[in-house]
């Protein structure tokens, strides 16, 4: 049997694999234009973004207290959450105190990472996804197959049948038809909702200002009108300083959409100022670790660098192949393969210990990475890591007693020899029904088992010995 | 907090793990400039050409926002009050009623809104919206056009100097580089999800 990945990818449609290789074959083409357009020299401009946030996380206790101080000052108030389960109860009490029954939320890998939108329903909160493409997947039941665009891999003809099952018009195919009911819809919970729950792109430990982006204002549009902001954050989503901002931002947008900056960029430090009408009067930071502060201490820390573009996944030919779903993980492509066996702790080693395999590790992930990160170097020390803790990757019939085989030279050596003795075995009384009609018919060839060894030591020439 | 310094310490702990610490690299802010974004003759034709590729309309005349107006049909908008005076006798010429106070109960009946902006960056073609520049934050998000309304003076060149210039008291500070848009469907660029659907800016000489 195959990997999990291989077998995903074998299953997959057609029109599926096509729109996933489209997409990501487009996007990697266009972030490469604007970066050489823009830029002299982008690959110094990668480089100095993961100088700077390497510096960041080897120093993350200090930014990370910093970043606490500057928030606290602010008037924002700082939480933090030591793993999934922690950080939903925060946000369940930060809701219940002011009591919210619905909320909306902008798109957030970290949200999605500690699965807080069944958690939060099932606690008897509306949870409302804005971001057009979090919106689908959500009344899809489904979950995101890439970090930027979550529904790379439904074709408009779902969506439409989609919005037909839930009451959001009639069949209808056309992407801005489909868009304009999303936004008449969802202005409506917008409008109705006590809470705006966001996720953070970066903290600026200097001025505490967490910096949000999205390109349709779903994030802004889930302030503006509620009385509560709460984001939900990486504890190593800090830089140093503002200025250090220019730097993430010009690389962002254009490493994950190749824009030169994402169309709503949000610099938030607090709640809104006394003459603003609109906009949360609270506004609170949950800092998430959730496995992050472990990570720190392994050998594959500099994944904490990681800005969540999504161009490692756009180019590789995995990815492309297999699409996100694929990984099984919240986090897929070659981000996730690093990223998924390592956050969450016990709990994804060794269940995701096969995903670094899924890579011919032709570097092209390293390359387009906005801030450096050597990700085939990791894949090897975490497929080591497989290898070192004996998981038997291929852990099902008929591969892993093959596994056990393959790996022990005497037991491979004696399975050989042994199994001569299927020549001598009346297989015409074969103990199972179906295998006695099929053997019935067939005659096996001469097992020869050991034959090919025994010549390659035998023949002169090949053995040191002859 | 249990949670607090338990996440200290497990952070302090790893840090022990790691070889001393890579140190905060110096480097030029100009070297984060994208250059030829900047070629035009002067700050407001640099932002303009930036503004107009994402599809913002920059605009240098009254007049031409209110031809736009009209030919966007539109009869009922929202209006900071500061603004009110400079709009209002225009507008009412052409049968354009503008209110200064936002009703959250009318959140779609606003077809526009002017608003002031704090400033914009020519580099990137971004218009800066803070909490003390924006009368009300819903009136320069929920309609379908947004008209902001720049002072000459506030015309900054880069994304670094727009950084640097950040006022601390201000709580929020947006850049909005365009209109509101997806590419979610399948890819296809559709302006106008949440937010604005037109971005205006008028430089306010």
């Amino acid at each position: 049997m195959p990997n999990p990945i291989e077998q995903y990818a074998r299953d997959l449609s057609e029109e599926t694999r096509e729109a996933v290789r489209k997409s990501g074959a487009l996007t990697t083409g266009q972030r490469v234009e604007i970066l050489q357009k823009d830029y002299e020299d982008p690959d110094a401009l990668r480089r100095l973004a993961g100088e700077i946030k390497q510096h960041t996380i080897d120093h993350l206790d200090s930014y990370l207290e910093q970043a606490e101080a500057s928030l606290t000052k602010a008037g924002a108030k700082v939480h933090f959450a030591s793993d999934a389960d922690s950080a939903r109860q925060c946000v369940l009490g930060i809701l219940q105190q002011s009591d919210v029954q619905r909320v909306v939320k902008s798109k957030s890998m970290a949200t999605e990472e500690i699965h807080l939108n069944p958690f939060l329903e099932k606690q008897g909160i509306e949870t409302v996804e804005t971001d057009l493409g979090e919106f689908i997947i959500q009344i899809d039941e489904d979950t995101p197959s890439h970090i930027v665009r979550p529904i790379i891999h439904k074709k408009r003809e779902e969506v439409a049948e989609s919005f037909e099952k839930h009451g959001l018009g009639d069949y209808n195919t056309d992407p801005e038809t489909i868009t304009r009911r999303a936004r008449v819809h969802l202005r409506e919970k917008y409008m109705q909702s006590g809470a705006g729950i966001t996720g953070g792109n970066f903290v600026s430990a200097e001025s505490g200002r967490i910096v949000l982006v999205t390109n349709e204002g779903n994030a802004r549009f889930s302030m503006a009108p509620n009385k509560v902001h709460i984001a939900v954050i990486g504890i190593e989503k800090i830089v140093p300083r503002d200025r250090d901002l220019a730097v993430f931002l010009n690389l962002l947008a254009r490493s994950a959409t190749a824009q030169q900056l994402t169309v709503y960029t949000q610099f938030i430090k607090g709640p809104r100022m006394p003459s603003q009408p609109s906009g949360p009067e609270e506004m609170h930071v949950v800092f998430l670790d959730n496995g992050r502060s472990q990570i720190l201490g392994e050998s594959c820390r500099e994944i904490l660098r990681c800005i969540r573009c999504g161009a490692c996944q756009n180019v590789c030919p995995v990815y492309r192949h297999a699409s996100g779903h694929a990984y099984r993980a919240v986090y897929g492509g070659p981000i996730g393969a690093v990223l998924s066996p390592l956050l969450g702790g016990k709990a994804s080693f060794p269940e995701y210990a096969d995903l670094p395999k899924a890579s011919s590790l032709c570097g092209a992930c390293r390359e387009v990475c906005p801030v450096d990160i050597p990700i085939p170097d990791m894949l090897l020390k975490l497929r080591h890591k497989g290898k070192k803790q004996g998981v038997s990757t291929p852990g099902s019939f008929p591969m892993a007693p093959f596994a056990t085989l393959a790996t022990s030279p005497t037991a491979w050596r004696t399975a050989m020899t042994a199994a001569r003795a299927m020549n001598y075995l009346p297989m015409k009384l074969a103990p199972i029904k179906p295998l006695r009609d099929w053997l019935g018919d067939r005659t096996l060839p001469k097992w020869r088992g050991g034959d090919f060894r025994r010549w390659l030591k035998t023949r002169k020439g090949n053995n040191a010995d002859a | 907090m249990p949670d607090r310094d338990a996440i200290f310490k497990r952070v302090r702990t790893s840090l022990l793990q790691s070889s001393g610490g890579a140190p905060l690299p110096d480097y030029d802010p100009s070297a984060l400039v994208a250059k030829p974004r900047l070629t035009g003759a002067g700050l407001w034709e640099n932002f303009a050409q930036n503004f107009g590729a994402v599809s913002g309309r920059p605009m240098t005349e009254l007049g031409e926002v209110v031809s736009f107006l009209k030919s966007e049909g539109v009869s009922y908008g929202y209006c900071d009050l500061a603004l009110c005076e400079r709009f209002e006798t225009v507008l009412d010429e052409i049968g354009i009623e503008i209110v200064s106070t936002y009703d959250r109960e009318r959140y779609d009946d606003y077809q526009f809104g002017i608003t002031r902006a704090a400033g914009a960056i020519a580099e990137t073609g971004t218009v800066i919206l803070t909490d003390s520049s924006t009368s009300d934050r819903l009136g320069a998000l929920t309609p379908w056009i947004h008209i902001a309304v720049l002072p000459e003076a506030c015309l900054i060149e880069t994304v670094g100097e727009a950084l640097a210039s950040f006022d601390p008291d201000e709580t929020t500070i947006i850049w909005a580089t365009g209109p509101s848009k997806t590419a979610d469907i399948e890819g296809i660029l559709i302006e106008g999800v949440h937010g604005p659907g037109e971005q205006v800016c008028l430089l306010m000489l």
